[in-house]
């Protein structure tokens, strides 16, 4: 069982919590992710590790409540437990010494790019960071991104911080202005990171993304995640989830990523209708 | 002299009781309903209890069939299933999934005028005994410690039959599980309805009331490297599986609505979706099925297809019939159930609809020619035969190779060109030295027997590297 020792809660459908699993802590490196149960009667889910303190022993998971488990996940409170959590899993961000970088996070996911910047930072390069939200109330790790970026952007689709729109855009910007750029990598929605990885293209800008696909066990077993990379099939959880993006088919991952939308809005619909939670009775 | 009256009164083979088939395909309850006390009696009187028993030599583990058979006439049930564990230590299980047909009870001399002896069947009658009479797993032998720790790699047959072994002979045994729940290929691949998971687990708690220690959620090789292990640890004896699904590469695999065997059983058997009431895994079984492939794998993923509610349900083999891997007992099962089969046939492309999903394959025909490496006759494509199935649903049941999250940590392990773990065949010992290995991961996918034997082998070998050497030397 793993314990958890702190709940932040960002926005109404953004929460993170502080875990106790020392096992993990000990080896997670930035771009891992973690598969947790809630309970017996619960799927396996993926969520990025958003920080990690090997001394402590405690891993960080920030998510946002988009199907059942999540909701689930959710109700849990500080003092509460999770079943069962493996990790770290997936291949590592390759953290070199490049020169500029610019590192771009959508919505939940600002937070999912943080450690991933921070540890380019830390090796000398010069991190220029992009956040987008859909509007203050829900912008997340603006201060923790600001603290190891040399230069910081936010984009708000509403306008109430920084600029109006979308993190996409600001790039674009930014490329108008600035080509010098050894690589961005990009953490978000399908559709937000296939923009990016269009913007860059014409740049030759190496740009990596990180394909969070569904996964039933997340250690090679099953093929479901399976994406095609420069026509190769490859597995997003063991070869993965950072892939060049462009050469990521994008069609294919998103048409891949609608299977199950009829059968999560059930199941929603189920939790909503108070049949969903098995955790807190 | 009292033989030869035997041999002439010989009762016909009890058959085992089976749910019927138009019942059962609509549950994942166990089809095979086992043999009452009586039924037992009378199909352990077959047993000639012969000198030279052919069956012990067709066992890959050298069950001692006669002498535990002997013991279910006497009616000594818990002696008898002691018998059997004296080698192997998954009897429920093997009663259950072995191939007997091609192994004991294909030798059985019984066999050669009349039926074999219904070996599997008394096997899993004198497991299920135990676990029926209330002494449930019981086991208090004299264990002398030796201070020698092992850790196991893989908690699937291999890995608890190496610890059962090892556990015996005194060392503390860790067994590192990477998924939630112990048991490997027995949990997530096979369906229910042949081996129900509280079978397997109880028998996994047999084993750990030797002592032996199960942690799950550790992937070696990422939770823990090997070498850490090797540090922590006197001996390693690695039994990862054959957990990497093939695809076959033709055009259209990734539309939504193809599936990797290993997907589509794992969600219905790891993640619970033969439970009605179970919703955390959906699988989309449309109307039609195609499941590619001629192993057992592919019959699983075809029963728990028709079970799941597909209307038809059709496996496509390259080969013919005979040439089918899979065993009498589940082709059987599978054409009762109403599963159709299309021999000599073969996709080549999957086509999709306008948002993605699976709507037909383009297969090809094929004709059988010389036979190939393997013994088998070799299919030849015939040209002009392409043509368009509609289906909802295809599963990919065309094998299994090494996982590599593994061998990906100690690169310099000598794997072969399939990226199976090469070993030395009667000890299982690796090209590192500490580090052992055995079952699907050294053999490629094979039978739960067959991973039971490499699990002990591998364990003998290890006792004998920590009883001949101290570590360091």
């Amino acid at each position: 069982m793993f314990p958890i020792l702190k709940k932040v809660v960002w926005a109404p459908d953004i929460k993170q919590f502080t875990i106790n699993a020392p096992d993990i802590a000990r080896k997670a490196q930035p771009g891992e992710f973690v598969m947790l149960r809630i309970d017996d009667n619960g799927e396996r889910i993926p969520l990025t590790i958003v920080d990690f303190d090997p001394n402590g022993g405690t891993i960080t998971l920030v998510f946002k409540e988009s199907g059942r488990s999540t909701l689930e996940l959710g109700k849990l409170e500080q003092g509460d437990c999770i079943l069962d959590l493996v990790g770290p899993l997936g291949k590592a961000s390759k953290i070199t010494k490049l020169g500029r970088v610019i590192c771009i996070g959508g919505g939940v996911h600002a937070a999912s790019i943080y450690p991933i910047a921070r540890a380019l930072k830390n090796i000398g390069n010069e991190v220029i960071s992009i956040i987008g939200a859909d509007n203050k109330k829900r912008l997340i790790f603006s201060n923790e991104m600001k603290e190891i970026s040399d230069a910081i952007y936010i984009a708000t689709e509403d306008g109430s911080e920084g600029q109006k729109g979308l993190a996409s855009d600001l790039l674009k910007q930014l490329l108008e202005k600035e080509t010098e750029v050894d690589m961005v990598t990009v953490i978000g929605s399908l559709a937000m990171m296939r923009e990016v990885s269009e913007i860059t293209r014409p740049y030759k800008i190496p740009t990596r993304v990180s394909l969070h696909t569904t996964m039933v066990d997340g250690i090679g077993l099953c093929g479901s995640c399976r994406v095609s990379i420069g026509n190769e099939i490859k597995f997003a959880c063991v070869d993965g989830p950072e892939f060049d993006g462009h050469l990521v088919d994008w069609n294919t991952a998103q048409q891949r990523a609608k299977a199950y939308m009829a059968e999560e809005q059930l199941a929603i619909g189920k939790f909503h209708s108070g049949g969903g939670c098995h955790c807190h009775k | 002299m009292s033989q030869v009256k035997e041999t002439k009164k010989i009762p016909p083979r009890v058959e085992m009781p089976v749910i019927r088939p138009d019942i059962r395909i609509h549950t994942f309850d166990e089809v095979a309903l086992g043999f009452s006390e009586e039924q037992a009696l009378v199909e352990a009187s077959r047993c000639l209890q012969c000198k030279k028993p052919k069956c012990v030599e067709s066992c890959p583990v050298n069950v001692d069939i006669p002498g535990f058979i002997s013991l279910i006439k006497q009616q000594e049930y818990q002696k008898a299933l002691d018998k059997i564990r004296e080698r192997n230590c998954l009897p429920g299980i093997c009663g259950r999934v072995c191939p007997q047909e091609d192994l004991c009870e294909g030798a059985c001399i019984q066999g050669k005028k009349n039926q074999p002896v219904a070996i599997g069947a008394l096997q899993r009658f004198v497991a299920d005994w135990e676990l029926s009479n209330g002494k449930g797993c019981q086991n208090n032998p004299e264990i002398k410690p030796t201070g020698k720790k092992v850790a196991i790699i893989g908690s699937g047959p291999a890995g608890l039959a190496a610890a059962n072994d090892l556990a015996l002979m005194g060392h503390q045994v860790t067994i590192m599980e990477a998924l939630h729940i112990a048991g490997g290929v027995m949990v997530y691949g096979i369906p229910e309805y042949r081996l129900p998971n509280t079978i397997i687990q109880q028998e996994i708690d047999y084993i750990k009331k030797l002592g032996v220690e199960l942690k799950t959620n550790m992937v070696v090789g990422k939770t823990d490297s090997v070498n850490e292990l090797l540090h922590d640890y006197d001996a390693v004896f690695v039994g990862a599986g054959a957990g990497l699904p093939w695809f076959m590469e033709i055009p259209g695999e990734t539309l939504n609505g193809v599936y990797s065997s290993n997907e589509f059983l794992m969600r219905v058997n790891l993640m619970n979706g033969y439970r009605p009431d179970n919703d955390v895994a959906p699988i989309h079984i449309g109307e039609r099925v195609a499941i590619i492939g001629g192993g057992n794998v592919a019959m699983d993923c075809a029963r728990t297809a028709l079970r799941l509610g597909g209307k038809e349900t059709n496996i496509i083999y390259r080969r013919s019939e005979v040439e089918m891997p899979a065993c009498k007992e589940e082709l059987t099962q599978a054409l009762e159930e109403g599963v159709k089969f299309t021999w000599l046939t073969s996709p080549i492309e999957v086509r999709g609809d306008e948002n993605g999903w699976v709507k037909s394959i383009i297969c090809r025909r094929y004709e059988l020619g010389e036979p190939d490496a393997s013994g088998r006759r070799r299919p030849i494509a015939i040209p002009g035969s392409e043509h368009e199935i509609e289906i909802d649903t295809v599963v990919m049941a065309i094998g299994q190779g090494a996982n590599m999250l593994f061998a990906n940590d100690l690169p310099d392990l000598e794997t072969s060109k399939n990226g199976n773990i090469a070993v030395d065949e009667t000890t299982g010992k690796t090209s590192k030295p500490g580090i052992f290995a055995g079952g699907d991961i050294v053999t490629g996918a094979a039978t739960v027997v067959q991973a039971i034997k490499g699990g002990q082998k591998a364990a003998r070998a290890i006792n004998d590297y920590l009883v001949g050497f101290e570590k360091g030397n």
